[in-house]
């Protein structure tokens, strides 16, 4: 709680000088309910769902992939995500992922404010969580302060070791549920608990519980405050026309109890009850106007709701407001449609990008080919002149099958007249102009190819031709250079 | 703070405009805000400090005249990287070890040790052979490409380890391949006419010249009475001296008029050194496969249809 008591800031100077460390005045959040505190339960609930299950859901893709859903599988550089299979060179897919994040960053600020910040971001979920715990344990706010100030005694001890215990199992949790998203789940599992998983498991799951256990349980607000990157980005994205959460102080001004306000005229609707900060988890006075400590979550919001409610006033006192629509509300005029405030040119702008780049991709995604080839020809030697006269060209020929199972594959020449090919597996007696074989599943098969053709053969265009022998079927095509002197 | 101005109350004061209190000094009129740090900050630090001196007593870390503190755990960027080669080293050796078991002709019926004996090959070919035979083993005149079917000494695997382990013409190794073809006209056997005869002759078997001249005529009786002991009468030569295939389109040493004539005058005698002694075998027969899979390979002896399998089938 920050009290606009100037004895009580932090930086007060004290006889040994100014104090140049500012200790944390840890924060004591009071419940609250209300519409947003109903939305911040759901979406809380949504999300440690979202998180703690997606590794657990199966997905069949037959006898030659992994049945987990979504899964990233670093040591065979395989990313799966339900129907979708990306290999490395199909990077661009987690990249384009990446920027509709960045942009839908960028959207959601620009349609409603720091909402990313007040609901959805897990340093917020898991302090709210924290927050409980310490509801749950200590007791509401009084109870809290009165912990706090109250000196260590063994009672005090045994409490806060079994709230710290609690928040060591929240945290072991969340850092162990993370490993499962990189190997098959139920098996990792099995070896965690059997200390057979592998180092880097352990390892892991040890640094985001101490992470967890640290930002969650301490740091807090000061995360957001101090070390997040994105609210001052943020504050640079917002403008007249993004929401915050605003104190109406041209409606609530001057503030005051009922009861000293009985004899003096006029009074605004604050009656400076205080309860926008008890409940506020950063600990801040919204009254102060926008700020950086505000990740605009308002629950101050709700908690003035229910003030204005006892006292007979309309809601609203504190509310999501745009800069402008503050303006034109102080001049008297009616605040502007909810769809009037979030669809502006910038969110619409926004939106128009966000949706090409996505629609863009699964355009690429429904496109793309599960069969490819590559060639790479060979530099040095780039040609060689055999013994009897004729011309070699060799390729190293990658063929790719990106389908879970194996298919049987015809690679075939073409160009260059009466030339033939035979791979390193082969005789050069057994040269063709086309080899078939079959390719094993979901990997890609490098061949040795040697091409050769008749004396005096010029230098031209050659091309391999790579088509899948299955009811399926599907080919791809790469067009190379054969060389000669 | 024993600033004189900031005597009793310490010239501090609460800035309006901010809100802040400032530090209590002055310069001409500029003063300074104290924004305070964080104290997890300031803890942070401190931590950093206790793990530099940590780091100082465990690691390598002051300077001395000569070197610098050994530090307790005696770590050296030299032993880190002794350690890492032994692991490494340690790594390759069931495959090594695999390798110097298996004779060379049983390699091709392993396609996973295969894989790791042309890849062991590859690494050390580029450093013990591409001086000569260059980086792609295309080779240059006077040094063979190692990529075509034309052998001198032969092209099955087991051919191919003989010649690296022994090398040719390589003094002071008995087994070395060894052949002198005589320096004909520098050795006054055979006069410049004749010379420039068999030249001709020689240069026909391959089509280079039209065989019906009179001076290719003239040069087959002269194959015939030097030549043919070593070459063989149709010029197709004879691996087990070395002497090349005359008939065929590749030239070691050339095959311009004028290169053959000189080749006749002044012996070639190559030399290649015996690699047995420098290298240990499991690396030579790496090389031997590394080679024979460069597209040129003979005796192919991998599963394949018939017809394959038998040695000289490189002949089309």
């Amino acid at each position: 709680m920050v009290s606009l008591d100037p004895e009580d800031q932090p930086v007060v100077p004290g006889p040994s000088g100014p104090r140049l460390y500012m200790k944390r005045k840890p924060v004591f959040p009071r419940p609250v309910d209300g519409r947003f505190r109903r939305i911040k339960w759901a979406v809380m609930a949504a999300a440690l769902a979202v998180y703690y299950a997606t590794p657990w859901l199966r997905w069949d893709r037959g006898p030659f992939a992994p049945h987990q859903a979504v899964l990233i599988d670093l040591a065979h550089r395989r990313f799966y995500m339900f129907a979708i299979e990306i290999w490395p060179q199909e990077f661009y897919f987690v990249a384009g992922l990446l920027i509709m994040a960045g942009i839908g960053l960028f959207l959601v600020t620009s349609a409603v404010g720091r909402a990313w910040c007040g609901y959805a971001c897990p340093q917020t979920v898991w302090t709210d969580l924290f927050q409980h715990v310490d509801r749950l344990i200590d007791g509401d706010r009084n109870a809290q302060l009165k912990l706090q100030a109250a000196p260590w005694t063994p009672a005090k001890i045994l409490r806060r070791a079994f709230k710290w215990l609690i928040y060591l199992v929240i945290s072991f949790i969340t850092g162990g549920a993370w490993i499962f998203y990189f190997a098959d789940a139920p098996s990792l599992s099995h070896d965690f608990w059997h200390a057979a998983a592998p180092p880097v498991a352990y390892a892991t799951v040890g640094v985001l519980t101490f992470t967890t256990f640290a930002l969650g349980g301490f740091l807090r607000e000061q995360v957001c405050i101090y070390m997040c990157p994105w609210p001052r980005i943020q504050s640079a994205m917002l403008d007249e026309k993004s929401l915050t959460v605003t104190y109406k102080f041209w409606r609530g001004e001057p503030r005051g109890s009922i009861k000293s306000a009985k004899a003096e005229a006029p009074r605004g609707d604050c009656v400076d009850c205080g309860m926008c900060i008890a409940v506020c988890p950063t600990g801040i006075d919204i009254r102060n106007g926008p700020q950086i400590g505000c990740i605009t979550c308002a629950l101050c919001v709700d908690a003035c709701d229910r003030v204005m409610a006892q006292i007979g006033r309309p809601r609203g006192l504190i509310d999501y407001t745009t800069l402008e629509d503050a303006i034109s509300e102080q001049a008297g005029k009616p605040p502007k449609s909810h769809a009037q405030l979030i669809w502006h040119p910038r969110t619409l702008i926004y939106f128009a990008i966000w949706s090409a780049i996505g629609l863009a991709m699964l355009f690429a995604l429904g496109t793309r080919r599960h069969l490819a080839l590559s060639v790479a020809r060979d530099r040095d030697p780039p040609f060689m002149l055999l013994s009897d006269g004729s011309l070699r060209n060799g390729y190293t020929v990658t063929l790719r099958n990106m389908e879970d199972r194996p298919r049987r594959v015809e690679l075939a020449l073409s160009g260059v007249p009466g030339a033939a090919m035979w791979s390193d597996t082969m005789a050069r007696a057994n040269a063709t102009r086309a080899i078939v074989q079959t390719l094993p599943a979901d990997q890609s098969e490098p061949l040795r190819i040697y091409v050769e053709a008749a004396p005096g053969t010029r230098a031209q265009q050659i091309g391999f031709t790579l088509r899948a022998l299955d009811a399926e079927g599907g080919s791809a095509r790469y067009q190379t250079r054969f060389d000669a002197p | 703070m024993s600033d004189p101005l900031s005597e009793g109350t310490g010239g501090r004061r609460i800035d309006e405009a901010t809100g802040t209190e400032t530090m209590g000094h002055e310069w001409d009129g500029i003063e300074e805000l104290n924004t305070p740090l964080p104290r997890w900050w300031v803890i942070l630090f401190y931590a950093c400090i206790l793990f530099a001196i940590g780091y100082v007593i465990l690691y390598p870390a002051i300077p001395l005249r000569h070197g610098s503190t050994p530090g307790l755990l005696h770590w050296t960027s030299r032993g880190a990287f002794t350690r890492e080669m032994a692991a490494a080293q340690a790594a390759r050796r069931p495959v090594l070890h695999a390798l110097a078991v298996t004779p060379i002709d049983a390699v091709p019926q392993n396609p996973a040790l295969m894989r790791e004996a042309i890849a062991g090959g590859r690494a050390a070919f580029k450093v013990n052979c591409a001086p000569c035979h260059g980086a792609g083993a295309a080779g240059s005149i006077g040094y063979p490409n190692l990529n075509d079917d034309d052998w001198l000494w032969g092209g099955t695997l087991d051919a191919i380890q003989t010649t690296i382990t022994h090398g040719i013409r390589y003094p002071g190794d008995d087994q070395t391949r060894m052949s002198m073809m005589p320096s004909f006209g520098a050795d006054k056997i055979l006069t410049d006419n004749q010379i420039a005869d068999v030249a001709s002759h020689v240069r026909s078997l391959s089509g280079l010249e039209p065989r019906a001249s009179a001076a290719a005529h003239r040069g087959a009786a002269i194959f015939a009475a030097n030549c043919v002991v070593c070459h063989g009468a149709d010029g197709h030569g004879n691996r087990a001296v070395g002497a090349p295939n005359l008939a065929d389109h590749i030239w070691l040493y050339g095959g311009a008029r004028a290169q053959v004539i000189g080749s006749i005058t002044n012996a070639h005698h190559g030399v290649m050194p015996a690699w047995a002694g420098r290298l240990d075998p499991v690396t030579i027969k790496m090389l031997a496969i590394y080679v024979h899979s460069l597209g040129g390979g003979e005796g192919f002896a991998a599963a394949a249809p018939a017809g394959a399998g038998t040695a000289g089938h490189g002949q089309p």
